[in-house]
């Protein structure tokens, strides 16, 4: 389990580390065929700033290596808001006094057909917030059931399961797990996830392996930047994503880098705000780091932003996205979870990506290749 | 940082990363001579060349020494049957567990059978062997072996005695980045600088036979290629430099321009 694994590597030092890279250590990475977590931490160091320019011409060369001009859209839906947890960052916080939504079964096709209209997506993202009871593992499997009519590669992001959970999943079509770890500063984790039962940071952590043990498909990471000091954060999340990959070597891995916002859902005020020219050389670096490795922006980041980099790194996008439940079809108007800064139509994307020579990808799996024999 | 790391195989720590071979010497002494010049601590011997019923075997007395693991191979089995059989007589006659799985069905190239050592990998760990495995630089297969319960992968650097240096390098390099036991790179290192060159892509180790067998001073030889093994394990241990360049300076930045 990583958990084992993250207990050798000391937080402290490795921000020393970090901070203390030099320029001839920027210059070693950037020389090497393959970087280690050493070569990483040079990369996202302030030393690497000067190079920033290479690193994006680097960062372009391994993605177009590994990837083609091609960018894979998926869209998230939003099945509910409830949940039993109170993350000091989230608009869905237990404490938060809104309407809480659980889409019906009649609602979640409604959402399907809705998105199918949107564009050809084909790559589903069911999110959750944590409600066992209510939207547990049964409500998921009827959601994959329903969904699979209508997309042929389906993704969730709830709350962290058991491998057989994950297991009885993939049995009703589920492909991918997404979970951000949020932060791997354990101390720190349990201040900004006080209750429910993601405050137990262990459990999250090894839900990775459990997704692994379970053979799904696909795992996506992520660390939310804006908790704790970004650059040992992704570091840390390096680590996990080589102990992954090592050890779960038959599964694709794909990171995501969140942003918090300043005075994002009103209250919570991020620790840290990452500028988009460090989100920059973070994409780079981690493009250096793993070749193969997708990296996802979401529509927090903007157009412009999104553009840019959609040719220099990142692989993997959503657009037209609601942060809400039933947020296409069923309750246009409710509250997101978080604020959409691209807001263009998925075609509007689809425009702008194909304009920058960049072919988007809707469709990338087919449900035959889970057909288990029996 | 990472240096002066020991080797590590089921529990055993090495302190060098040659493993050595004790085929094709011309006499059982200069064997001798060149297993201690190496300074290796692990030693494979083909157990077909082992006069099995004899506890003063001429060339097993050459080869016991203190500090010495002894390996014994499978070299001659052609399928996973066979080679649990070997294996277990082995075990017997040996007095180890530890075990050089080798199965090569076709006897011109000497070419390992993936499926079935695989098959004997599987087999043998249930029966308590410490398994290393001769294999095809197949990183896949690697990782099989691994799932297996292998102590080790050794995949092959070229065909067995041809002493062509790592012909498979680009799937040796996968193979060490992607595995969680000690890569001994087997089979094809002919030379020193083929067995530094393994080492600083970060093979755990190197096993080595015809190369010093067949040198006209394999004593010396063996001082070589302790030499090179030590050297490009440094290096891989402290950090190699620049080998390509990935950059030079730039008047303008075209890229990034958008995030100034």
């Amino acid at each position: 389990m990583f958990s084992d694994e993250l207990r050798k590597i000391d937080w402290d030092k490795t921000t020393e580390k970090i901070y203390s890279s030099t320029d001839a250590d920027v210059r070693r990475a950037l020389s090497k065929d393959k970087c280690d977590v050493d070569d990483f931490m040079a990369l996202i160091s302030p030393a690497a700033e000067p190079y920033l320019e290479t690193m994006a011409r680097l960062s372009r060369k391994y993605t177009l290596k590994r990837f083609g001009k091609t960018m894979s859209m998926f869209i998230p839906l939003y099945l509910t808001n409830s949940c039993t947890n109170s993350c000091v960052y989230c608009g869905f916080h237990v404490s938060n006094k809104m309407k809480r939504t659980i889409l019906k079964p009649e609602e979640i096709e409604n959402e399907y057909k809705a998105i199918k209209k949107l564009a050809p997506f084909e790559n589903l993202l069911i999110v959750t917030g944590e409600n066992p009871v209510a939207a547990g593992v049964d409500y998921l499997a009827k959601a994959l059931d329903m969904a699979k009519p209508y997309f042929s590669n389906l993704k969730i992001e709830v709350m962290p399961l058991k491998a057989e959970e994950y297991a009885e999943l993939v049995r009703h079509g589920l492909n991918g797990v997404i979970c951000f770890q949020e932060t791997y500063h354990e101390k720190n984790y349990k201040v900004y996830h006080p209750k429910g039962m993601k405050s137990n940071f262990e459990w999250r952590l090894n839900g990775f392996d459990r997704m692994g043990q379970a053979g799904v498909h696909s795992i996506g990471m992520g660390v939310l930047i804006g908790l704790e000091e970004w650059r040992t954060d992704v570091t840390m999340m390096a680590y996990h994503l080589r102990y992954l990959q090592k050890t779960y070597w038959k599964t694709k891995y794909s990171v995501n880098f969140p942003r918090m916002r300043p005075a994002e859902n009103g209250g919570f005020q991020p620790n840290v705000i990452m500028s988009d020219k460090q989100l920059a050389q973070l994409t780079f670096a981690m493009r250096i780091f793993d070749h193969d490795v997708d990296i996802s922006y979401s529509t927090r980041e903007n157009a412009s932003f999104r553009d840019h980099m959609a040719t220099l790194g990142v692989t993997t996008m959503s657009a037209e996205s609601k942060t809400d439940p039933g947020g296409y079809y069923t309750y246009p108007q409710s509250l997101e979870q978080f604020h959409v800064s691209d807001e263009r139509t998925a075609a509007e994307v689809e425009k702008a990506l194909k304009k920058l020579g960049v072919e988007p990808v809707w469709k990338d799996w087919d449900q035959s290749f889970d057909h288990k024999s029996a | 940082m990472h240096t002066n790391q020991k080797l590590v195989i089921a529990g055993r720590e090495f302190n060098s990363r040659l493993f050595l071979g004790t085929g094709k010497f011309d006499s059982n002494e200069l064997m001798e001579k060149a297993i201690i010049a190496s300074g290796t601590e692990m030693v494979t011997v083909a157990m077909k060349r082992i006069d099995l019923d004899n506890k003063d075997d001429d060339m097993l007395q050459h080869i016991k020494h203190p500090g010495i693991q002894l390996l014994p191979n499978t070299s001659g089995v052609r399928d996973a049957k066979e080679a649990v059989f070997a294996a277990q007589m082995a075990r017997e006659a040996f007095g180890t567990n530890w075990l050089k799985l080798e199965i090569h069905p076709d006897p011109r190239y000497l070419l390992p059978d993936s499926v079935e050592t695989l098959k004997a990998t599987e087999e043998l760990v249930k029966l308590g062997f410490i398994v290393l495995p001769y294999c095809q630089a197949d990183p896949v297969l690697c990782k099989h072996l691994e799932e297996a319960g292998a102590a080790t992968v050794m995949p092959l650097g070229a065909p067995i005695g041809t002493n062509m240096g790592l012909k498979t390098k680009e799937f040796l390099r996968i193979i060490i980045e992607q595995s969680n036991v000690p890569v001994i790179v087997d089979a094809g290192i002919g030379a020193p600088s083929h067995a530094a060159e393994a080492m600083e892509m970060g093979a755990s180790a190197c096993l080595v036979n015809t190369a010093v067998a067949i040198a006209e001073d394999p004593e010396a030889m063996a001082i070589a290629f302790k030499k090179a093994v030590e050297a490009g394990r440094t290096a891989y241990e402290a950090g190699l430099g620049t080998q390509s360049i990935n950059f030079e300076a730039q008047a303008s930045s075209p890229l990034t321009d958008f995030l100034m």
